[in-house]
């Protein structure tokens, strides 16, 4: 399989990546890391005791080798004035992500966005590669009528802050912009500022009470996995193997999606936001399995899971690699269902060099040598 | 303050007193799927509000402004029979966070009322909201609501008046686990299903095995091994589980180029012979023990759930022959108690015969 060999020697090896998670304080940040992290429900009271003092810095182990190091920084404002000053260097630099959060029912916005405004400042001059993601967090206090407004108009503000944060920077000291803002920036003009830095800034709605927080997740995560073209263009090659419709590969703890493959039929699935909803439902279901069993939240719970459902279609959860669920839909039938599971076992070797330690490329070629079973295999109904 | 509501079967039910005791609440989150947190937008219940229960039985479940007192309102008066005739119980709900004397003293009047008219109406009494109190505080409660209860009937007279009474929050399982007893009750041969299940579980070595009307997860009925909460609650979580998977990817309709190219060559035969089973059926294996956890669907409203013994994943094969003779005998049984009235139906169910192994 010269495939396997091929996407070996796009691996690349990976540092740790510094994940800042800043905010108010009382905003939900520890709460959210909980959520994701450790596995409490959004009702568990103990998930969000007391207040963040400084810094809580967790490493969380993740896919491929890769360990985030999130840095919660406690929001207060002797805190955040320490960051800014003392801290400035040793926190700022080499950041990969900052996550900011903002609660959408703060009565001092004017005051929120300062802080704000100060942060990406020093973020743009010590991490100017840093990606950006704003949470507008707590979205579930406000009336679902007018949340989408709300939220857009916050976003709009935020954007141009952040904006407004980077061209003044951008003035006082333009070698810490990319080159590129640089010779599209003409000397004050901040609109096209925004344009410049857009593709580092996302902004999200967020609640712990449902599963846009998942999304957001999904979307930091997404973007921090390595290797992660290499997954995803395996797992095409897997779900056009073994018909399936839907192929979801998920983180082990925080069930996050970390990469996905769907049909043309699949895509005609009206669910747009089925990957977080399967994140949600999947977390809430291994809670209560640690509840019924008395285990760890964030022991393994479930090793196999099927569904059969007549003749719509069927579906089926394991444990694939050492770090990953995989969840595969797939249209009716026990034959395919069967050499469906027989070949993703059987495909287990070659995403497994993707995730864990980076192993050698003579390992890797070993791997090689177990294939699919064959496409006729697959293909013959038993009769 | 006080309250109540009520409720339910066979056609009818009801229900008075006054105050928000959390009885529209109740029904949101049991027959409508509210999130209990957005329980709170709810407004105060002003008429009878009657909700159907589109289920193996027909039930409805009316729903009663607290403010009013049926019994003894100036203003109006209500028809009786037409609200407690055909009624299988009555439900009351009591907020146990609140001063309940009043309460207890007009679900007293209540039911002496109904004792001398309508001696068969099930009373059904929960104690409500007691999620945040103390175990020990709860069982006081209960207790105190008991003998109140029991000591002003034997003052009058009354002597086995059917009251049952129920802990509930609707923050927890609990709500559903009462609704469950309440609507068992009412069961025509609720003896002869459970003796169904339990032989189910003596023979595939089941450790528990609950028959759950899909859409409220209430369970109609379960073996005879003793009640166990942690049980209820996983096969009900399981349940949503398969519930939410089921929207997602069995609610919408697939193209016709799928459909032909799927039975197509190789396989060259329709979908639905393609399958094994036309129903929902589904299995977990958890990683503690690997016990398994399977699902199977009955018929459009009840679906089977059962926690197995450790190792027997391996032998799922049998067990599934095994559970589809029972889900045979439970179709024809509610084949035979559908229509009221039908009387030594259940003979001819006798048991079904089940695979030993």
């Amino acid at each position: 399989m010269s495939a396997s060999a091929a996407a070996h020697a796009q691996l690349k090896k990976v540092k740790k990546q510094k994940v800042l998670l800043m905010g108010k304080s009382g905003s939900g940040k520890s709460s959210m890391r909980s959520i994701i992290f450790s596995n409490y429900l959004a009702r568990t009271p103990a998930a969000c005791e007391g207040a963040t003092i400084d810094i809580d810095l967790s490493h969380v182990k993740f896919l491929g080798n890769l360990t985030l190091n999130l840095w919660d920084c406690g929001g207060q404002e002797a805190f955040m004035e320490n960051y800014l000053s003392q801290q400035r260097a040793h926190v700022f630099s080499n950041v990969g992500v900052l996550i900011y959060v903002f609660d959408i029912e703060s009565r001092d916005v004017e005051r929120d966005l300062a802080t704000y405004v100060s942060i990406i400042s020093a973020l743009v001059q010590y991490s100017r590669e840093a990606k950006i993601f704003v949470l507008i967090h707590k979205m579930d206090l406000i009336q679902p009528m007018t949340r989408e407004e709300v939220f857009d108009h916050r976003a709009a503000l935020v954007r141009r802050k952040t904006a407004e944060a980077v061209a003044i920077v951008h003035k006082q000291k333009p070698e810490y912009l990319p080159q590129s803002a640089n010779a599209q920036t003409p000397s004050s003009s901040t609109p096209s500022a925004s344009t410049d830095l857009s593709p580092n800034l996302q902004l999200f709605a967020t609640s712990i009470w449902d599963q846009s927080l998942y999304k957001a997740w999904a979307s930091i995560i997404h973007d921090l996995v390595p290797n992660l073209s290499v997954i995803e263009t395996q797992l095409a090659s897997l779900g056009l193997a073994i018909d399936a419709d839907e192929i979801l590969l998920f983180e082990r703890t925080s069930f996050l999606v970390v990469s996905k493959w769907t049909s043309a039929e699949g895509e005609r699935n009206p669910y747009g936001d089925r990957f977080e909803r399967m994140s949600n439902i999947l977390k809430s279901w291994k809670h209560t399995c640690s509840k019924y069993t008395g285990t760890p939240r964030n022991a393994e719970q479930f090793s196999d899971f099927e569904y059969k459902m007549g003749a719509t279609f069927s579906m089926f959860a394991t444990k694939f690699t050492t770090n990953t669920y995989i969840l595969v839909c797939m249209p009716p039938g026990e034959a395919r269902f069967n050499s469906a599971k027989l070949n993703v076992a059987a495909a287990r070797p070659w995403f497994k060099f993707l995730d864990g330690p980076v192993v050698s490329a003579q390992a890797a070629g070993a791997v090689a040598g177990a294939g699919y079973l064959g496409e006729g295999a697959v293909g013959t109904p038993e009769s | 303050m006080s309250s109540a509501s009520a409720e339910d079967d066979g056609d009818v039910p009801a229900d008075t007193s006054s105050g928000p005791s959390g009885k529209s609440s109740i029904s949101s989150v049991v027959f409508h799927k509210l999130p209990p947190s957005e329980t709170l937008f709810l407004e105060s219940t002003a008429r009878i509000q009657k909700d159907s229960l589109n289920s193996f039985m027909e039930f409805q479940v009316w729903d009663f402004p607290g403010q009013i007192d049926i019994f003894d309102n100036p203003n109006f008066t209500f028809d009786m029979d037409a609200i407690f005739g055909e009624i299988g119980a009555l439900i009351w709900v009591i907020d146990a966070q609140d001063d309940y004397l009043e309460a207890v003293a007009r679900l007293n009047s209540t039911i002496l009322h109904l004792h001398r008219s309508y001696p068969h109406i099930n009373i059904e009494v929960f104690i409500h909201k007691v999620d945040g109190l103390s175990d020990d505080y709860r069982l006081d409660i209960q207790r105190d609501v008991t003998i109140r209860i029991q000591d002003e009937l034997s003052d009058q007279g009354v002597e086995n008046a059917p009251v049952n009474f129920h802990l509930t929050s609707i923050y927890n399982h609990s709500i559903f686990e009462a609704f469950s007893k309440v609507i068992q009750k009412l069961i025509p041969r609720l003896g002869q299903l459970e003796a169904m299940l339990t032989n189910l579980c003596r023979t595939c070595r089941f450790e528990k095995a609950y028959l759950f009307d899909v859409n409220t997860k209430i369970y109609i009925a379960t073996d005879s091994t003793p009640e166990d909460m942690a049980s209820y609650e996983i096969c009900s979580d399981y349940v949503d589980v398969i519930i939410d998977f089921t929207e997602v990817y069995g609610s919408w309709p697939r193209s016709e180029q799928w459909r032909e190219k799927l039975e197509g060559e190789p396989w060259a035969q329709p979908l639905d012979e393609q399958v094994a089973c036309e129903w929902a059926e589904s299995g977990m294996v958890l990683a503690d023990a690997r016990r398994p956890i399977m699902l199977r669907e009955v018929d459009r409203f009840l679906a089977l759930v059962a926690i197995m013994k450790e190792g027997s994943y391996e032998k799922m094969p049998q067990i599934n022959m095994n559970v589809d003779v029972v889900v045979k005998g439970l179709t024809e049984f509610f084949e035979i108690t559908k229509p009221k009235g039908v009387v030594g139906g259940a003979e001819a169910l006798a048991s079904p015969g089940l695979v030993q192994g």
